[in-house]
């Protein structure tokens, strides 16, 4: 595979219905494309928790993947309320999410270190008032590391 | 042990629609426990079955992302209709339990299942 391909999803802010579904679409395609399944897993547990992020978070948000030979790119990108303090937000168990959504069983707080522990790069930048952009990278093989 | 060893071991309702308990032919690696998604997004493996608590649609997407082998939603409740909808879609085995989850759980370790 020489070519990158390039997918993109909005995800619409407090869905909870179709949380998921960007990330199984980027899932799918890189099935589809032979992306070794242990990648694969992992690119979609960090789509899954960003998507879940930009649905909860940030009144919705979009979803991009961008696939080459080598790697898998993801960013999520929204135009929320931003974080104010980002270490904080990186640790495990800081969670300004609503009660509604822990009685989910979301807002544990393990989102962004699940994004960090899954992906090969991860990058966060957030804006107050802005927004959040999160990219991570994953290596489809372990050489190119 | 397979998937649909369980229906016959444990009181297990298998609830997804189209699914047949004698075809769920997929090995179980383990089982795992927690209500919380990302929890279970971050801890759990490929071919473990999840006994959970939560009924809503995001348990079977979560089930479906990292290939899990089967849900069983315990302690007597009820997964709602659009869960079902999607974990048919994506081929997720749900069962209902009236066993607590810590039932639930011990009857899968007494049967072998480890981490
Ligand atoms: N896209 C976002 N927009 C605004 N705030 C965010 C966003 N993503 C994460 N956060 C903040 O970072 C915190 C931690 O995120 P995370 O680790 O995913 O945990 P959780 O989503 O369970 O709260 C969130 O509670 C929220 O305050
Ligand atoms: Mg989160």
């Amino acid at each position: 595979m020489t070519d990158t391909l390039k997918l993109s999803y909005y995800c619409p802010g407090d869905d909870f219905d179709r949380a998921g579904e960007a990330s199984a679409k980027v899932k799918k395609a890189l099935q589809r494309l032979g992306v070794p399944p242990d990648v694969v897993r992992r690119v979609a547990i960090g789509t899954y928790e960003a998507e879940l992020n930009v649905i909860i978070h940030a009144g919705g948000g979009t979803v991009a993947a961008e696939v080459s030979g080598e790697s898998t790119l993801i960013t999520v990108s929204d135009e929320g309320k931003g974080i104010p303090d980002i270490e904080a937000a990186l640790q495990e168990g800081f969670s300004t999410a609503p009660e509604y959504a822990r009685q989910m069983g979301f807002g544990a707080g393990m989102g962004l270190p699940n994004m960090m522990k899954c992906s090969d790069e991860f990058n966060i930048e957030s804006t107050v008032g802005k927004g959040t952009v999160i990219t991570m990278r994953f290596y489809h093989r372990s050489e190119d590391l | 042990m397979q998937v649909k060893e369980l229906t016959e071991k444990l009181e297990l309702t298998l609830v997804t629609p189209g699914l047949k308990a004698e075809e769920l032919t997929a090995e179980i690696a383990g089982g795992y426990v927690s209500d919380l998604l990302s929890n279970v997004m971050g801890q759990a493996r490929p071919g473990q079955v999840w006994v959970t608590m939560q009924g809503h649609q995001n348990v079977a997407a979560v089930a479906a992302l990292i290939g899990l082998a089967a849900v069983i939603v315990a302690g007597g409740a009820k997964p709602a209709p659009d869960t079902l909808e999607r974990a048919a879609a994506n081929d997720v085995a749900v069962f209902t339990t009236p066993l607590s989850a810590f039932a639930a759980a011990g009857k899968l370790y007494a049967l072998g299942l480890r981490d």
